[in-house]
């Protein structure tokens, strides 16, 4: 028994894998032919308990430990239905925790015990045809008129969201406001103006995926998920978790693959003798079985820190590229074993090697996965854990370098005391940071709420003063943020992200902040 | 035009190529493209597309006029190919039929057998396909169990065979079979089973990975009387009738793959100027531009090996071994490099509405079929070493001579 489970996981996993070797696998072919995963395997794992394991018990969930969401995606790994297995994750972990976390309690009450006795099915809607990774550049918008909203927009690639009962939707609810005017919103699929259509896909079959389109929608302002225009930061958030829980799922398909293939090589004969004999393929197996075994203890190692409330952005954006990139590379070479037999559909192979596709590009694909790390580890941007409160799927809150982050209730939990210092002394303390740069081309300017600064960057230098023109962008913030910006104890990026500074107008000219601050 | 990136493709300079490929276009956008999905959903495509290839000179390219055919050298074939792979069509299976089917029955068939079957094969009237694999035997074909009884006037045929390519809308299948037991490679031969003769069936087509609109079944023998007349090239000569066709038969896939990498590439050109991402086109981005000049550099290099393996097999001096390698090396290529056209679609790429999909799917079976990857570095390595394993045979068979010398 590994170090990580104690004998009550387990048995957990006992119950969880006779139960799904008696209700979900031997039911995956007719699934995949119907391009669906029926209703009523959702009831059965609700009244088995395995849908609300760490989720508080007054919703019908049983609290547990986040080791059990890991043997429950471990799991799920091995059934080999990528399909499946996403219908799960979805509600589980990437669309209802922003209800548990944000949601009024009102909310809790309305969706939590549906979802967790399998009577409701959720889903998330980030993507749309033209936002992908980039969410704050979603066109969705949400306008407030008296006691609703009025929704239109269009998302894309949405899992269950053809059979699902409702969305929780990315929205805008200032379209002009960038990633501050983004919001999340509770759409049911039954609502006047909501219409699907359901994706083609190369794999994934056993899941149902959507492109919405939402066409004057009216929603009660009851729906909003915690505050206007923070959604962005909510979203932010629970990214980790979505990236974190394909990673035990994906050592078990690895293990389930090598061993489906163990099996066959060990049957099947060519030239006189089992080709498990052959020394190239003895020496692929040995490769993937030690590259699978590393990557076991990389995914025990990350769920660890989770469990006990450590944000590491760095390590489960690693942890989801290599797990990703090594399920194609598994598939991939394992379907090879099986010869032609591995094209067909008869055979395991084949499912297998067209769900993993995916992997590296849904959550963020291994491109935007590469890009987070490179920010971390060559810029330096960094991320630390606040506060612990609890287990499993708790909140966790971004926060910037020194520890610096604002708490969602929005008081600031710095020690720090800043100088009171003038816009004169401000204005010439930026003007050489300007200087040292190229010019913007468009103006610039800090709003403190009363006084601002204003970085003219239209001429061949830039030129700081404390006018107040029209700008080409205006950032909102604090004098004391605008100081710890300046001293690099706030990570621009970081600021935008978690809505503590807030942006209107070109975001473009926005994302140039880190250069002249650098 | 020829960009400054691309090679000249000498194989295929003359005017006459230029026409074929019109031609060839034409009948992809107006008599494949569109009928793609429901081919798809069928699993097999319409015996149509099969007549239309004929009418338009399609099939039997390079076939002698006076069976219908066109007369025309390999490398009308190969542009063929290269052109149907590029527009991610599988089907119809113009290959199979053309560069394979035909050629066994044009040079290794008796009169009779070529007046019989080529006509209708280069009208698309008739469909012929090859069944070689068995259930547990793939590419080690002498361990075959189709047995064929010598009874006189014909053969009684039982056994089974499986992943056959156009097997289940062919009329015929040239199926390698054993003529004699206990001989090996010399016990086998081919014989011509019509689709029609009493206890042929056939499996429906298989579902699989890719290829969709192409089928691929198995084909079962219960006791199938089959005429002496059929069989094709000598008794007992199916082995070595096949290994001399598979240079072409290799170099078919590699053809296969770079025109399917060339398609992929057009497809993820045009959607990297279009697609924009944190405000600006994906092809902005490093990571774009670089995988694109990896696929177009890939492409070109495995041009410069395959057009080589063309001119060769127009001469007749490709051999097997050099077929191997770019059968191998251009499938491998072929499944990297669309695997990084995929990525560059993001979600978009795993939605089969987009091109991008079905080119994925149809690349993995290149590494497998027509001898898998591995097979083909079998083949390369006995080669480069057979001087050394035969010095090593003669070597034991000397010590062996010399120990029952001295045991005597």
């Amino acid at each position: 028994m590994s170090t990580f489970f104690t004998e009550e996981h387990e048995l957990f996993r006992q119950s969880l894998r006779a139960f799904l070797e008696k209700e979900a696998i031997p039911h995956i072919d007719q699934w995949e032919e119907d391009r669906r995963t029926p209703r009523d395997i959702w009831k059965k794992m609700g009244d088995m308990g395995f849908l609300g394991l760490s989720y508080p018990e007054e919703y019908g969930g049983l609290g547990l430990d986040f080791f059990y969401d890991v043997v429950f995606n471990e799991e799920l790994g091995r059934c080999n239905s990528g399909g499946f297995a996403i219908t799960q994750q979805v509600t589980q972990y990437m669309s209802c925790p922003n209800i548990l976390k944000y949601g009024s309690e009102e909310l809790k009450q309305r969706y939590l015990p549906g979802i967790i006795s399998g009577d409701l099915i959720s889903s998330i809607g980030i993507t749309e045809p033209g936002a992908g990774s980039d969410a704050q550049n979603i066109s969705t918008t949400a306008i407030k008129d008296g006691d609703h909203y009025v929704v239109n927009g269009a998302k894309t690639f949405i899992t269950n969201g053809v059979y699902g009962d409702f969305i929780v939707t990315v929205v805008k609810t200032d379209p002009e406001a960038g990633a501050a005017g983004v919001s999340l919103l509770i759409l049911e699929q039954k609502m006047e103006g909501v219409t699907s259509r359901k994706l083609k896909k190369l794999g994934w079959h056993s899941s149902d995926t959507a492109e919405l389109n939402f066409d004057n929608v009216k929603v009660p302002v009851e729906n909003l998920i915690g505050e206007e225009g923070r959604g962005f930061y909510y979203l932010m958030n629970g990214l980790q978790l979505e990236r974190l829980v394909a990673v035990p799922a994906a050592v078990t398909g690895c293990e389930t693959a090598i061993e489906m293939s163990l099996q066959y090589m060990s049957e099947r004969e060519a030239f006189g003798r089992p080709i498990n004999k052959f020394q190239v393929l003895r020496h692929r197996i040995a490769q993937l079985a030690s590259e699978v075994e590393a990557l076991k203890a990389f995914s025990y190692h990350c769920c660890e820190m989770y469990a006990n409330d450590i944000y590491d952005v760095k390590l489960c954006s690693m942890a989801k590229l290599l797990a990703t990139e090594l399920c194609e590379k598994v598939a991939t070479e394992c379907l090879q074993f099986f010869g032609g037999y591995g094209f067909m559909e008869e055979y395991p192979m084949a499912r297998m090697y067209r769900d993993v596709r995916v992997g590296t590009i849904g959550g963020g694909s291994s491109e935007i996965m590469r890009e987070i790390i490179a920010k971390i580890v060559i810029d330096g941007q960094g991320y630390v854990k606040p506060k612990s409160s609890g287990n499993g799927i708790v909140e966790r809150k971004a926060s910037t370098p020194g520890g610096n982050g604002k708490s969602d209730n929005g008081s600031t939990d710095t020690a720090e005391t800043t100088p009171d210092i003038s816009i004169e002394e401000i204005v010439s303390g930026i003007q050489a940071k300007a200087s040292a740069v190229d010019a913007l081309g468009k103006t610039l300017k800090f709003d403190f709420g009363g006084e601002q600064i204003t970085i003219d960057g239209t001429g061949a230098d830039n030129q700081v003063s404390a006018s107040n023109p029209d700008a080409d962008c205006t950032i909102n913030l604090s004098k004391e943020d605008f100081h710890k910006l300046v001293s690099g104890n706030l990570n621009p990026m970081n600021a935008v992200m978690s809505g503590q500074v807030k942006i209107d107008g070109d975001m473009g000219l926005a994302m140039k902040l880190q250069s002249l601050f650098s | 035009m020829i960009k400054n990136y691309q090679l000249p493709r000498k194989v295929y300079a003359t005017e006459e190529h230029a026409m074929f490929k019109k031609t060839v276009e034409e009948y992809f956008k107006n008599h494949v493209l569109p009928h793609r999905e429901k081919w798809e959903e069928q699993g097999y495509c319409d015996k149509e597309a099969w007549l239309k290839a004929g009418e338009l000179g399609l099939l039997g390219i390079t076939c002698d006029p006076k069976y219908g055919g066109m007369g025309l050298d390999f490398s009308f074939s190969a542009m063929l190919i290269e052109e149907q792979s590029r527009y991610g069509a599988a089907a119809p299976g113009i290959s199979m039929h053309s560069d394979i089917v035909i050629p066994y029955i044009e040079k290794h068939g008796s009169d009779f057998l070529k007046e019989k079957y080529l006509p209708g094969c280069c009208s698309g009237e008739l469909i012929g396909s090859l069944g070689m694999t068995e259930p547990s035997t793939g590419s080690d074909l002498q361990a075959i169990k189709t047995f064929a009884e010598d009874k006189g006037d014909h053969w009684i045929v039982n056994g089974s065979k499986t992943f056959i390519t156009i097997g289940y809308t062919s009329d015929f299948t040239i199926v390698a079979c054993k003529t004699s037991k206990g001989a090996g490679s010399r016990g086998i031969s081919l014989i011509i089973l019509d689709a029609d003769m009493p206890g042929f069936s056939k499996g429906k087509p298989f579902k699989k990975l890719g290829l969709k609109t192409s089928d691929t079944c198995e084909l079962f023998f219960e006791d199938v009387k089959v005429p002496k007349e059929n069989l094709v090239g000598e008794l007992g000569m199916g082995f070595i009738h096949m290994m001399t066709e598979l240079p072409r038969e290799r170099l078919t896939i590699a053809l296969t793959a770079i025109g399917a990498v060339r398609g992929a590439l057009e497809h993820t050109l045009a959607y990297t100027q279009e697609r924009k991402a944190f405000k600006q086109p994906i092809c902005a981005f490093q990571n774009t531009q670089f995988e694109v000049a990896e696929i177009a550099t890939q492409l070109e290099y495995h041009c410069a090996f395959v057009d080589r393996c063309t001119e060769l097999l127009g001469e007749e001096k490709l051999t097997a071994e050099l077929a191997s390698m770019a059968k191998y090396h251009s499938s491998d290529m072929q499944c990297k490099m669309i695997d990084a056209c995929l990525q560059l679609f993001g979600g978009y790429g795993y939605i089969w509405e987009y091109p991008i999909a079905r080119y994925y799917g149809d690349a993995r079976v290149q590494r497998i079929y027509g001898g898998t990857n591995e097979i083909m570095k079998l083949m390369i390595s006995r080669s480069i070493y057979a001087d050394f394993f035969q010095e090593m045979k003669a070597a034991k068979k000397h010590a062996q001579k010399q120990m029952a010398a001295a045991a005597n």
